[in-house]
């Protein structure tokens, strides 16, 4: 049985495997056993690295070593010197591009890895359902700390000053929020998670809940003792039954332990947390929505001011926090402010958790350094687009955020960028789309997802966005004019300044950014009746060449509504009248005479 | 359980922890093999649960020794289920796609032999140090 003494790893990412990675590793082969030595050494094939631009890469085990840019014909050399000589390959070696310093432990060039797990710290090291294995990495030291050591106003100065902004897509500084609920007095104030995430393609909360339900109620203790409150309520999705139960389970281990309850760590502070089950709605990840949901009320929202930091939860002061806001509240404590405004850019302190899917290689779910560019979170990290298929749009904030094009490849992620540029950061879904993606069907998908979720309580959201789907739709048929364009840009207007709630003020985004950044693509579905991308049915047209046609007639005899007609050996024809675009002829065409116009 | 009623409390119990978990990552001479499960509901909804199983019935009648966890969500989505195996001094490696079928081979390739296998995905980040 071969016991090997080395690996040789070789990226088999999309990326590297274009890059001819499978020639790598039959020439490493061939020449380790040229060598007599493929019992010694194994070379293997992996995912991806997530450093596509240098790719491809061979990595060698254990001693790290990183090569970058490799090219079939260097197997011979790696083998040749490393392998057998112990040498490195200097020139494979990745170059840093400031100092010029060739680097040849992978351990050492960590900033080659574009993603920092701070809020996600914990997901998928530890045993979410063992408190002990969340205690052994720093668990609970941080509210130690605050307990023992530190006063509110402390605290929430810290906050404050570590400039960690709301991650539920707002972006509203969280240290500020939770100093105006301390300065509001009352006999009860409450803290409360929201982790109603409902953005179509977003789970981030989901996971930290799930992987690493005790830093959620950890924060939210410090959070009650910064405002003075004793309660907690976390208002969760019913469809999430797993991450109910870790929470459960958590909450159930903390309170054993006296981390929640009566004199946490002796200090004379009461904490405790109860779990408030959400029955789906969207809009009840809007502040006000969510606590009359949890009052027993309808869900819907109400006009702010009162804030809830005045008058929320029975009408009392309370805070509300999105479940990945609280996941980095520990760590700040520990860190310090000053460690964690380091990362970042100017305004945007941190990291940002996004669910990464789409038509990308890597969907995953991931974690970067705001300032980030979108290029290394989609050709980097994400190991590039499906299928070697081009680049169209990316859409960031759900049905509230728009779609960044390749203009904004280059653009560093932050709050006030995404903004800047018609889309929103959203709680951190990323839908990657490429060219078979039609921009009209992208927003008129978001568009009704809205009108479905719209509450109902204020005119412009719950008619306005009506109509806009219905335009939307229109023009999707082909039936749409100059006008319709002009009547959507009007009413996109007149409800993002009149709807009641951030649901409805943000919900023409889509229509809007797709009109700003692909409206050569609305032109061509009103004025030409075409859709490049193939996706509007209506708009399609399918031929049959007469050229390549041999009238076979397999197309005739599968076609579902006989909508195909011609003679034996005579060269067939579509009646566009009755075709009903279903694709079946072209499947079954031998000759490629047919094709959608 | 015992409540944690001060900070030397919690130290302490910290303390006796990681001298338990130290044991079994770093692996001295009777160090286990380490086998974490991603197991988040998009992980157990691909076949995690049933890879924990089977590594939870296998181990035990093939007599390999390896301490199994269920741990969240590791942000590999396109490659679920995914496992982490830490093998006693050695970096902790993790696998994708893993099916029964993978397991099979990882526990008699990698675990018993030190061989790899394919389906291995790097680790591309940075996870912050707490201390």
């Amino acid at each position: 049985m071969a016991k090997y003494k080395m690996h040789l790893l070789v990226c088999g990412g999309t990326g590297c495997s274009a890059s001819a990675s499978a020639q790598i590793v039959s020439n490493l082969n061939e020449e380790l056993s040229k060598q007599g030595l493929n019992n010694d050494v194994q070379v293997i094939l992996t995912g991806c690295f997530g450093f596509c631009e240098k790719g491809p890469i061979v990595k060698v085990m254990p001693d790290n070593t990183f090569y970058t840019e490799v090219k079939p014909e260097d197997a011979a050399t790696i083998v040749a010197e490393h392998v057998i000589k112990g040498r490195k390959v200097t020139r494979l070696l990745y170059t840093d591009p400031e100092n010029k310093e060739r680097i040849s432990d992978s351990k050492h060039m960590g900033f080659y890895k574009k993603q920092l797990r701070i809020a996600l710290r914990n997901c998928g090291f530890i045993d979410p359902e063992n408190i002990d294995e969340y205690v052994s990495n720093e668990g609970y030291a941080a509210i130690a700390k605050v307990l023992t050591e530190m006063t509110a106003e402390q605290v929430i100065d810290e906050v404050k000053r570590s400039g960690l902004r709301g991650r539920g897509g707002g972006g509203f500084p969280t240290g500020l929020k939770w100093e105006i609920a301390s300065k509001n007095h009352a006999d009860q104030k409450y803290v409360v998670c929201n982790a109603d995430e409902g953005d179509p393609g977003a789970f981030m909360d989901r996971s930290i809940l799930e992987g690493d339900p005790h830093s959620v109620i950890e924060a939210m203790t410090i959070n009650g003792f910064a405002i003075g409150a004793t309660k907690g309520l976390i208002y969760i999705r019913a469809e999430y039954p797993l991450a109910i139960h870790r929470l459960q389970v958590a909450i159930g281990q903390a309170r054993e332990y006296g981390l929640l309850g009566k004199d946490i760590f002796g200090s004379g502070f009461d904490f405790d947390i109860e779990l408030r089950y959400g029955a789906g709605a969207f809009v009840c990840g809007e502040e006000t929505a969510l606590i009359h949901s949890m009052e027993g009320l309808r869900g819907e929202p109400t006009f702010k001011p009162p804030f809830p930091a005045q008058s929320g939860y029975m009408q009392k002061p309370t805070n509300v926090n999105n479940v990945e806001t609280y996941a980095n509240i520990p760590i700040i404590i520990l860190k310090g402010a000053d460690w964690f405004s380091k990362i970042g850019t100017e305004k945007s302190k941190g990291t940002k958790v996004f669910a990464l899917a789409g038509q990308i290689n890597n969907v995953g779910l991931i974690e970067v350094p705001m300032g980030i560019t979108l290029r290394e979170v989609i050709y980097e990290i994400g190991g590039g687009i499906k299928n070697g298929r081009a680049f169209k749009a990316v859409q960031t904030g759900g049905p509230s955020g728009g779609c960044l094009t390749e203009k904004h490849l280059d653009t560093p992620i932050d709050y006030d960028n995404l903004i800047a540029a018609g889309s929103m950061m959203g709680s951190g879904g990323m839908v990657v789309m490429d060219d078979t993606s039609c921009m009209v069907s992208i927003a008129k998908f978001y568009l009704e997802f809205t009108v479905e979720e719209s509450c109902g309580k204020c005119t412009p959201c719950r008619i306005g966005n009506k109509r806009l789907s219905e335009i939307l739709d229109k023009i999707t048929k082909g039936n749409g004019t100059m006008a319709d364009l002009e009547a959507l840009r009007n009413l996109a207007a007149v409800i993002k300044d009149t709807a009641l709630c951030g649901l409805g003020q943000t919900s023409p985004n889509p229509v809007l950014s797709t009109l700003d950044n692909f409206g050569n693509e609305y032109l061509e579905h009103v004025r030409d009746k075409k859709c490049s991308a193939g996706v509007c049915k209506s708009l399609m047209k399918y031929v049959i060449d007469a050229e390549h046609c041999v009238g076979c007639t397999a197309c005739a005899r599968n076609c579902p509504v006989n909508a195909i007609s011609g003679e034996k050996k005579m060269p067939h024809v579509i009646n566009t009248e009755l075709c009903i675009k279903c694709g079946a002829c072209i499947e079954r065409c031998k000759f490629n005479a047919i094709s959608i116009k | 359980m015992t409540q944690i009623k001060s900070l030397a409390d919690l130290k302490a119990l910290k303390t006796n922890i990681q001298e338990k978990m130290d044991t079994r990552a770093k692996g001295n001479k009777d160090g286990l093999v380490q086998v974490k499960v991603a197991m988040a509901t998009c992980g157990i909804a691909a076949g995690a649960k049933q890879v924990f199983d089977y590594f939870l019935t296998e181990s035990e009648k093939r007599g390999i020794d390896i301490v199994l966890t269920q741990t969240g969500c590791m942000g590999y989505c396109h490659a679920e289920p995914t496992i982490e195996v830490t093998v006693p001094g050695k970096d902790p490696i993790v696998f994708g796609y893993v099916d029964v079928k993978k397991a099979d081979e990882i526990i008699e390739k990698y675990i018993k032999n030190g061989e790899l296998v394919e389906g291995i995905i790097p680790v591309n980040y940075e996870t912050v140090q707490k201390n």
